[in-house]
């Protein structure tokens, strides 16, 4: 599967004002059943978003919308950045999570910190998380909710995140995940460019612990 | 001096980027497991990139979250799970990967059968695109959780893209307390550190506690690791290890034993092997732990009380505290034991291994669950769990307690079947996540070890296992 690409985002913000985001809140389990890849945006933060209760399939301009949920204000329609708390998406590994924000429209998640799995699974598809220090995330919730039409840029290359007063933040990632998104590569491919290597060290364990191949 | 995760680790490192020691390398994996909810698209991608599984003999699959507890005969109702299992059921045999279907009796849960057939072995690398298969480290593996584009990697290439991550020790000293178990463990350690507390750690539990556990003790700590934030978690071989593998079925036979076990005791930390951070607990402190909110985090000991909001200082966490007691429906400083359940579940990767239902059916013999209990479930981890304990009688004295005796499978730990939660109905669980909605939209859960879940059931509310037992 190859990833979205990145490069820039100039997009509206929407903060979630919440620690410990867990991924059965981004997408609940009902919606695990599906066996495609797209179609989960409808069903993002579901039970915080509607009143009903949803199930797979259901049409969602019929269904009850929760007014008091952040993402169904008016003036947060269509936010590409999701700005929250601390440990943003721990909990079960599923990679729907990020589907889902990816496909309701979401291109950048800044967070004090993130959950391993999900963080991971983000740079697989193209969206991009990013980790400010709490300061700086306290101040930047503190100005979107200030502020209506507040946006972000984002610059991958340069790794900031630039207010509309035009202050700075730097942001660290690895080089080879700036790489491939930057460029939208198909990882598989990228290491099947190792196939040898992955040859002879699977022959070199065969004859060490050939149990494991028995 | 290398520790455990640090031979693990280089023994597996098929590339690395840089010589830095956070570069992306390739590593090897030996062992992917494969269950249906995270499979399909990795499968489908596979296909239409026109490519083919590097190593069939390295997968092992099983449906077990979608699949019904109750009697299968008639198949899945729900059309939707059923076509998720089908699915699975298909890649499998086009591609000719070992299954276990579910009418099979060594289907149940994927970090219960693993190590049951013996298809984890200590010094493997374990994937699974599964959160909880942290659980395979009580082998000694580096054993962790991946996404659906990590699935379909680990297929096409046999190997993932992946960083090192820091090391953490947890050693625990000392003896539990009677009727404390390793889910005490686990949740007072998460109660210490936070469920962020783990976050890029990979976790050794160490410590004469920890050497005491059983192997199914040591899988239920090793499985609520991630529930730290540690994607992996794992424990030194030693005698009780290679007690439980010998005779497995996919376990190496006559002169490869030897061969393995050999080098299988050496998968341990060297004395003096650094670590980023060390965190010690004293086992004979750790009391009888039950969550009270919607985080594991937000735990405390039988004898504790509900938090009060008023007396946090920290704003997000006051905010936060407040968000879960709402949402619990629990007034603050009610004693724990005041708490009044309407479910038991006993279950879950976390709990349903023959040791956990014979811990649970010692507190219920004899005794019937308390007529406030709408629903107590009792769910195997496996067939062959299910078969052992009917062998055992414990299915009998579940039975008389007024338990259902269920088929295995992840069953009301997520509720992806038919087994859930109703809104505001309150759970005594075994499993390892009490997040909103888990169980089931606006049902409320608390996490607890099955002695504990056993004695609640009996006593309707939440009770001192300890004082049960005397």
């Amino acid at each position: 599967m190859t990833m979205k690409k990145f490069e820039h985002c100039k997009g509206l913000v929407v903060p979630l004002d919440r620690a410990n985001v867990d991924t059965d809140a981004i997408i609940p389990k009902q919606f695990l059943k599906s066996i495609k890849r797209s179609g989960f945006g409808q069903n993002l933060f579901d039970e915080w978003r509607y009143l009903d209760r949803g199930e797979p399939g259901m049409d969602a301009s019929q269904r009850k919308i929760n007014p008091d949920f952040i993402l169904n204000q008016p003036r947060y329609q269509g936010a590409q950045i999701l700005i929250t708390r601390d440990n943003f998406g721990c909990g079960s590994s599923r990679e729907h999570a990020p589907w889902a924000l990816q496909d309701y429209g979401f291109e950048v998640i800044i967070a004090p910190s993130f959950a391993d799995i999900f963080f991971n699974n983000c740079f697989k598809i193209g969206l991009l998380p990013i980790i400010l220090d709490g300061k700086v995330v306290d101040k930047l919730i503190e100005e979107v909710m200030a502020t209506s039409g507040y946006r972000l840029t984002v610059d991958l290359a340069a790794q900031t995140v630039t207010t509309p007063s035009n202050e700075s933040y730097g942001f660290e990632i690895d080089p080879f995940r700036k790489y491939c998104l930057i460029n939208g590569l198909d990882e598989i491919g990228l290491t099947l460019q190792h196939a040898d290597k992955i040859r002879q060290f699977e022959e070199k364990r065969r004859e060490t612990q050939p149990w494991l191949f028995a | 001096m290398k520790t455990l995760y640090d031979k693990l680790w280089e023994s597996h490192v098929v590339h690395a980027e840089s010589d830095k020691p956070d570069s992306m390398v390739i590593l090897y994996i030996d062992r992917h497991l494969v269950h249906e909810v995270t499979s399909p698209q990795a499968f489908e991608g596979l296909k239409l990139a026109g490519r083919k599984p590097w190593r069939i003999n390295s997968i092992l699959a099983v449906a077990d979250h979608n699949v019904p507890t109750t009697d299968r005969s008639s198949g899945i109702k729900d059309p939707t799970s059923r076509l998720q299992v089908e699915t699975l059921d298909q890649n499998c045999e086009e591609l000719g990967i070992t299954e276990f279907r579910m009418n099979d009796q060594r289907q149940g849960i994927v970090h219960v059968i693993g190590p049951e057939q013996g298809a984890t072995l200590p010094g493997m690398t374990v994937v699974c695109g599964d959160s909880h298969t942290s659980t395979h480290g009580a082998f000694a593996c580096l054993a962790f959780g991946i996404g659906t584009s990590e699935v379909e990697h680990v297929l096409a290439t046999q190997c993932l893209l992946t960083k090192k991550a820091k090391s953490m020790q947890i050693l625990v000293e000392g003896k539990l307390g009677r009727g404390v178990t390793a889910k005490d463990i686990a949740l007072a350690i998460i109660g210490e550190i936070g469920t962020a507390g783990g976050t890029g750690y990979a976790i050794e539990f160490a410590g004469s506690a920890i050497r005491a556990l059983s192997m199914e003790g040591r899988m239920t700590l090793c499985n609520m690791a991630i529930e730290a934030g540690a994607r992996a978690g794992m424990i030194a071989v030693d005698e009780t290890t290679i007690e439980y593998l010998k005779g497995r079925p996919f376990v190496p036979k006559g002169e490869l034993w030897e061969q393995a076990v050999s080098y299988w005791r050496t998968l341990k930390s060297d004395e003096g092997a650094v670590f980023d951070r060390v965190v010690k607990l004293d086992a004979a402190q750790i009391k009888p732990q039950v969550t009270w909110g919607t985080s594991p985090e937000m735990v405390v000991s039988i004898e504790g009380k509900v938090p009060d909001p008023a007396s946090i200082t920290d704003p997000v966490k006051r905010h936060d505290t407040e968000n879960a007691l709402k949402y619990m429906g629990l007034t603050p400083n009610t004693p724990i034991s005041e708490i009044f359940l309407d479910k038991i579940f006993i279950g879950s990767c976390t709990n349903s291994r023959i040791e956990d239902l014979r811990e649970a059916a010692s507190v219920l013999k004899g005794k019937h669950i308390a007529p406030n209990i709408k629903l107590a479930l009792v769910v195997p981890g496996s067939g062959l769990v299910k078969s052992q304990a009917e062998q055992e009688g414990i299915d009998k004295i579940f039975r008389e307690a007024g338990f259902e005796w269920r088929e295995p499978g992840c069953s009301m730990c997520l509720a992806m079947n038919d087994d859930r939660l109703m809104p505001g109905e309150r759970c005594a669980s075994t499993s390892n996540r009490n997040f909103e909605g888990r169980q089931g939209p606006g049902g409320r859960t608390h996490l607890v070890s099955p002695a504990m879940a056993a004695a609640a059931a009996v006593a309707g509310h939440f009770v001192d296992v300890r004082a049960m037992n005397e």
